[in-house]
């Protein structure tokens, strides 16, 4: 067992280092209101984070992440930009593995500005990448807003680029659909037969419950309406895996991607932000030749980035989690923001790790 | 000292249990009253019977307070973190057999795949406001499943009797629940997903790989499971 005095120490050592790197000090309760982060990641959640409740206040989430609570306190109140830092526990619910820590120390880095976000990319990653350089870390790199912005580009209907969007954190159904979109799969048999029938609520079983016969018939509709659509060209098909495939280093993942958005224009604009932000790295004085880039970087990890996104990890140390993680989530801020939103991007570094890998202070 | 065998205290799950046994050479039984939850073994010394609800021996075996305990596959993973860790499957008994399945209003003509589940509840979000209800005791096997077969846009509710009533009370728009005929899930107006079995339970032996034994109980426990295993 780590010395949690020793981590505490760490904590605190790094929160002063992000403070020197120009963040202000903020700090959150522990106990969150369980809707919102319900509502932001989905009953998942309730397997990853400790609930509890009053006949008060109902349900309270002992918080999984501070950058949830800081985003709504900016939203609430912050100045802008600002530029926040923070050190402390996080608590997360352990169902099957004993070894993972179930509360830990996390000490994070959040940017909040709406001028050159490339650049603010660039300063979040850096300033980690500084802190933990002494502990010679393996830094993985990719950008959810390019497949963003490639599922939005797809020349199909509006509705499946809705389904796909929303299942690009879930791999395994985000090719399903593609591959029904896309007429590789056939749709269910029980799909089949429902899209035949004149009448397929004639003769149904009685109405109950709270979702409506208009519910049902709008629908039904909606496979009608996907049943006629053309499906996605194998084209697009193999230009979106191509998108996913990328793994190089980040300069050259910059010139395959370069080359795929030739024959993508939709994610031209989006591989442009990719080039200022390396070129920012390098500028800071990080060569991207040195960092590897995954087209499908921070899909499994349940988390709400849609831009930049990052990790370090611990070479052959493949049952250590990432000692830090962070990246882009503009729509995060959209959606605690009542009707605001501000550009953002973060990072956490796990002190507990560092003293375990003995790079820290 | 003794073995210690967990068995559920009423209902056919103990009748049979009890048969199942007596057919092994073993009686088991009740003593006492009806109303008394203290067994009886015949036919093998050292072994004690300790009657309790089906639903707290996975935790007794989990703790090590019983070396052997029937219940069902279903409880087992439920409510065990990692059970495979936890206990060992010796024997499955052949009865207590359940299906723990995702089942939906019958009326909903356009969903009978988790496919269409996963999209109507997106629609079923943006139309209420809130996440489509989904009522079970079985919440970490629901979410699991549901997880493992990427739908998102639900939420679990509690419910621990009467689930298949939800629905109608509108407090819930599907449910997770166990089965054998099917017949109350039809009594209820819902039906059973294609593709939305969770889990198939039947009654088992299970050992306790935490249940600490002395080198007596530990013959004894081999000499029980050898007359068991040929049964």
């Amino acid at each position: 067992m780590t010395d949690r005095a020793a981590i505490r120490a760490e904590a605190e050592r790094l929160l002063g280092l992000f403070q020197e790197a120009g963040a202000v000090p903020v700090d959150t309760r522990v106990l969150q209101p369980a809707e919102v982060l319900l509502d932001l990641y989905g009953e998942d959640i309730r397997a990853r984070a400790y609930i509890t409740s009053d006949a008060l206040r109902g349900e309270q989430m002992l918080r999984p992440d501070f950058t949830v609570p800081v985003v709504q306190m900016h939203m609430a109140h912050g100045a802008e930009p600002a530029c926040y830092t923070y050190a402390g526990e996080v608590f997360r619910r352990q169902e099957d593995d004993p070894d993972r820590a179930n509360e830990y120390f996390q000490a994070g880095f959040e940017i909040f500005d709406r001028a050159a976000p490339e650049a603010a990319d660039a300063r979040v990653f850096s300033v980690i990448y500084g802190m933990l350089q002494p502990c010679g870390l393996h830094a993985a790199t990719g950008d959810i807003g390019i497949l963003m912005a490639a599922v939005e580009g797809l020349r199909t209907t509006e509705r499946r680029k809705r389904a796909l969007r929303r299942h690009i954190w879930r791999p395994k159904r985000f090719h399903d659909l593609l591959e029904r979109f896309s007429g590789a799969k056939p749709m269910p048999e029980s799909r089949a037969a429902l899209l035949t029938q004149a009448d397929p609520l004639d003769g149904a079983a009685p109405q109950i419950g709270l979702r409506s016969r208009a519910e049902i018939e709008a629908r039904i509709a909606a496979l009608h309406e996907d049943a006629a659509a053309p499906p996605i060209s194998s084209e697009e098909v193999a230009l979106l895996d191509a998108v996913t495939g990328v793994r190089d280093s980040a300069d050259r993942a910059l010139r395959h991607l370069q080359g795929i958005a030739a024959d993508m224009p939709s994610i031209a604009a989006a591989v442009a932000r990719l080039d200022r932000r390396l070129a920012a790295l390098e500028a800071a004085g990080i060569a991207t030749g040195g960092l590897d880039f995954e087209g499908s970087y921070g899909r499994t990890q349940m988390e709400y980035y849609d831009g930049f996104v990052f990790g370090f990890y611990a070479e052959g140390r493949a049952d250590m989690p990432p000692v830090a993680t962070g990246g882009r989530y503009d729509a995060l801020t959209r959606q605690l923001g009542a009707g605001r939103e501000i550009p953002a991007v973060g990072g956490v570094i796990r002190p507990g790790l560092l003293v375990e890998l003995g790079g820290g202070a | 000292m003794s073995v210690r065998i967990g068995v559920p205290s009423k209902g056919r799950l103990m009748e049979k249990t009890f048969d199942w046994f007596a057919g092994r050479g073993i009686t088991l039984g009740r003593a006492g009253s009806d109303r008394e939850y203290a067994g009886f073994v015949e036919g093998i010394d050292n072994v004690e019977l300790i009657l309790l609800s089906a639903s707290e021996i996975p935790r007794e075996m989990a703790a090590g307070r019983i070396h052997l305990g029937v219940t069902g596959t279903d409880l087992v993973r439920e409510k065990l973190s990692g059970w495979q860790s936890v206990v060992e499957t010796v024997e499955v008994l052949g009865f207590g057999h359940a299906d723990l399945v995702l089942a939906v209003p019958a009326c909903w003509v356009d969903v009978n795949t988790l496919d269409d589940l996963d999209g109507a509840a997106a629609a079923f979000r943006q139309a209420h406001g809130f996440r489509m209800r989904i009522a079970t005791k079985y919440h970490r096997l629901t979410r699991d499943f549901l997880r493992d077969n990427g739908v998102a846009d639900y939420q679990l509710v509690d419910s621990q009797g009467a689930t298949e009533g939800t629905v109608k009370n509108e407090t819930a728009e599907a449910i997770a629940d166990i089965t054998s005929t099917g017949n109350t899930l039809r009594a209820n107006h819902l039906k059973t997903l294609d593709d939305g079995l969770i889990l198939q339970s039947q009654a088992t032996l299970f050992r306790a790989h935490r249940a600490a034994c002395d080198a007596q109980e530990a013959a004894t426990l081999e000499a029980l499971l050898a007359r068991l295993r040929t049964g």
